[in-house]
């Protein structure tokens, strides 16, 4: 299904542009600009709007991102268990900043917000997954499972 | 009413009175910097907060309505100390170059930090370092100086329905961006500047050609000439000092004269042209099944909306140049010849309320001089910098006539810069060429006042025309909707982008609400009694022209150099 049918889908529901972002970054892993332009359009909203909320929500991403997006939370509980060791060993073991794609189109780092897991910090998502306790000494083969 | 005490104060407020407003009922004025009297409440810089007795937390003033019995007050140690908080963090993402600013001395946020005066700030200054949109030749933005306020959103998505600014990201990473994220000239933007007039700071301001002024009259060679247009001068007194509509408009050429310019003109005498060729283009139309009802075509930030929303109607438009172009292909032609000037020779400067029409001016079509016909275009704001550099005692300086050939402009041309100005002005004249009697009251006052849409129905012999008037975009759109369904009754439509029309123009001294438009409004009208003519067909130089040079409305030198064709923007998104 392309991204045109997808919004077509959500086109009747009451705040259906947000649904259809999901469906659609589910296929895409992200909202080209062209998605953002055609579901202002199917929603009758101007496109600053659509942008506006394909921006505000951090689950969406308005740039191309890996097939494996790997988020860390910033939250404090995470931050105070040691969630900056784990960003630095994400960093080194793919080579990329926060924010950054590897080259090869797998990964993506993004911070998140508190994901409900504080009972194991620090954790991380891979995908909407939770990974929990996490240590630097565990990010090797957290991301070799993937590979 | 309900019944408030305000620092000790006891008042009786009407319901539903924000404390801001309660507060501004007593006699005081309460700070704030996201709050703007013409639209919807933001809360969101919370500069405005108040103690409310019972309440632990700080209230925002512009926000929280009043309740029977609340006592308030609006500047206990405690208040003092958030506001100047708040202050210093806002402050601390934005950048120290008030000395270098657009806004300097003339910023909200400047003078919250003066009024609290903020001498040090205890937060490190970390600025985004967001590079700055110069992609427009009108409208330049800053983002690093945003405040975050939204009041620009606003003024371009619900005053002007253009919606080329919105919001991106959240939070402490919120910006104000264009759509999508790219720069200005990539969205729907019409360059009508609503947004600078209601930016609290210098984060969007007018592309300045002050330089380029200086240029020209520092080259011997260059005749530099200017037409002004007729709302700046009443607004120009605001500029300098003056209130508004006090400097004398010979006071002001000699103030032109002044700063180098050799020779000023006034658009009002292309505006009385335009009365003649667009009155006469109105009467062809109806009496030859043309295209009806035809809008003006005065404005061009509503040219550009008219392009960019509605490109299906372009043959509504008048073909009719804007006064600006038509003075402006005139000026290196008919002037030209009259004054035996090179063309090549003439710097063409004009003098306007709009940073619109610094697009227009730079429109590739508008070279039918064989030159460019407006070589630049200064806002009145930047002529107010002009005068104030220039050091001139407008009380002292002795008036200087207008030049010969295109100086003269009757009423009619003045009240151009109203909101249903170029309306009157068109009715005077083609009631009398129409009914072939004299029109005793020439005061069409139906098409006055700061109402969004007027309209009208004039009997001329029988036929009734039936006319609207619309000033600021959201309100245009009705009529524009109408047109496109078929549905619209009138013949004649008055589009002006900007709220109050000229008056209310993106070029004009900042403006922090619709009551000084309106006071620029009545400024008008009290110019256009003292007129001794106030019809554009009785203008002596225009009547000269038409013998002299163009021989007819609507004729072959006119369709050449007065007259011009639209052409849809086909943007990408709206």
């Amino acid at each position: 299904m392309n991204y045109q049918e997808i919004l077509a889908q959500y086109a009747d529901k009451p705040g259906g542009m947000i649904e259809a972002f999901h469906a659609i970054q589910e296929k895409l892993n992200y909202l080209p600009q062209e998605v953002i332009i055609e579901a202002a359009r199917v929603f009758d909203k101007p496109v600053a709007q659509a942008f506006g909320v394909a921006t505000f929500y951090s689950m969406f991403s308005t740039q191309p991102r890996g097939k494996y997006v790997i988020r860390i939370c910033e939250s404090a509980p995470c931050h105070v268990a040691g969630a900056a060791e784990v960003v630095a060993a994400l960093e080194q073991e793919l080579g990329i900043s926060m924010g950054e794609s590897t080259a090869d189109g797998l990964f993506t780092l993004e911070f998140t917000e508190c994901v409900g897991q504080c009972q194991a910090t620090p954790v991380i998502t891979i995908n909407g997954a939770p990974y929990l306790d996490v240590t630097p000494a565990r990010v090797a083969g957290i991301i070799m499972a993937c590979k | 009413m309900i019944n408030v005490t305000i620092d000790g104060i006891k008042a009786s407020v009407p319901d539903g009175s924000t404390i801001l407003q309660a507060a501004k009922d007593v006699g005081i004025s309460i700070p704030s910097l996201c709050y703007h009297p013409d639209q919807s409440v933001k809360a969101n810089c919370r500069v405005c907060v108040c103690e409310v007795e019972g309440n632990r937390l700080l209230q925002a003033a512009c926000s929280q309505p009043v309740y029977e019995g609340m006592v308030i007050k609006t500047r206990t140690p405690k208040v003092i100390e958030a506001r100047k908080t708040i202050l210093e963090l806002i402050l601390s993402h934005h950048p120290q170059d008030c000395l270098n600013c657009i806004r300097n001395e003339n910023c909200e946020l400047q003078s919250l930090a003066a009024e609290y005066f903020v001498r040090s700030n205890p937060f490190e200054l970390k600025v985004r370092g967001l590079p700055k949109d110069l992609s427009t030749p009108s409208l330049f933005r800053d983002p690093d100086k945003c405040v975050l306020c939204r009041r620009c959103i606003e003024a371009c998505t619900v005053v002007q329905t253009v919606n080329a600014l919105g919001l991106e990201g959240r939070g402490s990473h919120a910006m104000v961006v264009p759509s999508l994220g790219l720069d200005l000239i990539d969205s729907p933007c019409i360059m009508c500047g609503q947004c600078i007039h209601a930016c609290p700071v210098g984060a969007i301001g007018e592309v300045e050609d002050i330089d380029k002024l200086l240029a020209a009259i520092a080259d011997p060679e260059t005749i530099v000439v200017t037409q002004i247009a007729p709302a700046v001068r009443l607004a120009l007194s605001e500029e300098i000092g003056m209130d508004t509509g006090a400097l004398p408009m010979e006071v002001f050429v000699a103030g032109l004269k002044q700063i180098g310019f050799d020779h000023v003109l006034h658009t009002n005498f292309t505006a009385d042209l335009t009365i003649l060729e667009e009155g006469n283009e109105l009467l062809k139309r109806l009496t030859s099944g043309g295209t009806l009802p035809m809008f003006t075509s005065c404005s061009p930030g509503w040219i550009n909306f008219c392009e960019t929303f509605y490109p299906d109607l372009l043959d509504n438009l008048s073909t009719c140049k804007s006064p600006q172009q038509m003075f402006g292909s005139l000026v290196k032609t008919y002037w030209a010849d009259k004054m035996g000037i090179a063309p090549k020779n003439i710097f063409s400067v004009s003098i306007m309320p709009c940073v619109a029409k610094k697009y227009e001016a730079a429109r590739p079509e508008m070279t039918a001089s064989g030159y460019r016909d407006v070589d630049i275009v200064l806002t009145t704001r930047e002529i107010g910098r002009l005068f104030r550099m220039s050091g001139l005692d407008f009380t002292k300086l002795p008036p200087q006539p207008f030049s010969p050939w295109m100086g003269e402009y009757t009423g009619a041309a003045v009240i151009f810069g109203a909101t249903g100005g170029v309306m009157e002005a068109a009715l005077r004249t083609v009631y009398e060429v129409v009914m072939e009697e004299t029109l005793e009251d020439v005061n069409f006052t139906i098409a006055r006042g700061f109402e969004g849409i007027k309209e009208a129905a004039v009997d001329l012999k029988g036929t009734v025309v039936k006319v609207a008037i619309a000033h600021g975009l959201s309100h245009a759109r009705k009529l524009m909707d109408q047109v496109r369904a078929g549905e619209s009754p009138y013949h004649f439509i008055e589009i002006m982008a900007c709220p109050g029309g000229c008056v209310g123009g993106g070029g004009q001294p900042i403006t922090k609400a619709n009551f000084k438009r309106i006071e620029r409004l009545d400024a008008i009208y009290i110019e256009d009694e003292a007129m001794p003519i106030r019809k554009s067909h009785e203008n002596a130089e225009v009547k000269k022209i038409y013998e002299d040079f163009l021989h007819e409305p609507l004729g072959h030198k006119s369709h050449e150099l007065l007259h011009t064709h639209y052409h849809a923007k086909h943007k990408r998104f709206l």
